[in-house]
């Protein structure tokens, strides 16, 4: 599930158990500035093979593994 | 002189990119560093579409030499303006205060060589898979707005980050500094402060006289709390401003207020005590003012003669 893969990746970014992130808190209220989400969405072109434009519609987990999904079909 | 692959990339002569500053760079400054065979940008800051298009034809008939647009992207303009230079046939932009990733594609397909500012080598690894030819990599001992990373921490590992040239940029205004940045892995330098004292920079004469007084100490950064830190000369208006940063009952709102205008009344008004004069941790060395073909040519020979040199300062066991 991308969902789970995404919290993940951010649990380990930050450096916290996955258990304490929540798909739909925005990115903003984590902690993570423009510049962490940019080195996040790295990670995950890596791990999905897909091209990822962060816009300010993609503001949390939960948009972000839908806007994956859609690219991977 | 050596050769630098940079130079063959963009057709300029020396490895050496003025900075593009709101209010500062304009067709004049851009064309006089072209002309004297470094890379002139044009900043098109807040300019709508017509507005900088007027400032590219002006450039034009300035100079027949490779001269690009930085492109500000928070400006409300900034779309309006990605389209514009794809009209006027620009050969290369650098873009800052953003990701600029959503525009590559159309300015890769109108054959723009697109060089990001990047304060981070994430952001560098995301623009060089955009399409991007290069990137400046701009520590915060530059003026004007900053990321967290010195100069001499982010170049090298930008540098490790991807397989594109760096333009190292921030803290650099004479051949030491150039010569320190080559070391570091750039391919090419780019500088504000330095060309604020050009003879052909058109900034208020009272800028540049605080620019050639400044020392090392001089500069401050506000604007943290809003998320967008810059460094300026600490006068009456920034001193005023860090102070009412630390205060809780203004607002963020008030300080945006505060800001806005405020470098165009010191660039263009020359009120260097009211505005906001930008200017990065180098301006203390920054004292004569030179032509821009001086500036460019004194730095890149000094440069060279100091990386052949390098041991004369040091004693063999």
């Amino acid at each position: 599930m991308t969902i789970e893969e995404i919290t993940k990746a951010i649990a380990e970014y930050k450096g916290v158990d996955a258990s304490e992130i929540s798909s739909e808190q925005s990115f903003t209220d984590m902690g993570l500035d423009s510049l962490d989400v940019v080195d996040i969405s790295m990670n995950l072109e890596d791990k999905f093979g897909v091209s990822i434009e962060i816009t300010p519609e993609i503001s949390n987990i939960k948009a972000l593994a839908e806007y994956i999904d859609a690219r991977l079909g | 002189m050596y050769a630098y692959p940079l130079c063959e990339l963009l057709g300029i002569k020396y490895p050496v990119f003025q900075g593009g500053m709101a209010w500062v760079s304009d067709a004049e400054l851009a064309a006089a560093v072209s002309n004297a065979g470094g890379l002139g940008l044009i900043a098109a800051m807040n300019s709508n579409g017509e507005q900088l298009r007027a400032q590219i034809h002006r450039a034009k008939k300035l100079t027949d030499k490779p001269f690009g647009v930085n492109i500000m992207l928070m400006s409300p303009y900034a779309a309006e303006v990605a389209r514009t230079i794809c009209e006027e046939s620009i050969p290369v932009i650098t873009t800052g205060a953003g990701n600029p990733s959503v525009y590559m594609a159309d300015w890769l397909a109108a054959g723009i060589k697109v060089i990001p500012v990047v304060p981070s080598s994430a952001l560098a690894r995301m623009v060089e898979r955009r399409g991007a030819c290069a990137v400046v990599a701009e520590g915060c001992e530059s003026g004007g707005h900053v990321g967290e990373l010195t100069t001499m921490a982010l170049v090298p590992q930008v540098c490790d980050a991807v397989d594109i040239p760096v333009i190292a940029a921030g803290g650099i205004a004479d051949g030491r500094g150039a010569a320190a940045a080559f070391m570091l892995g750039a391919a090419g330098i780019q500088m504000g402060t330095r060309f604020l004292t050009a003879t052909e920079c058109n900034i208020h004469p009272e800028y540049k006289k605080k620019i050639l007084a400044a020392k090392d100490i001089d500069t401050i950064v506000t604007g943290r709390r809003l998320g967008h830190p810059v460094r300026c000369l600490k006068n009456a208006f920034s001193r005023n401003l860090a102070q009412l940063e630390y205060q809780n009952d203004v607002s963020n709102d008030e300080l945006e207020k505060l800001g806005a205008g405020a470098l165009r009344k010191a660039a263009v008004e020359g009120d260097v005590s009211g505005g906001t004069v930008m200017a990065g941790q180098i301006a203390g060395i920054v004292n004569n003012e030179l032509s821009c073909a001086e500036i460019i040519e004194s730095i890149i020979s000094d440069a060279e003669k100091i990386i052949s040199g390098f041991g004369i300062n040091r004693r063999s066991l």
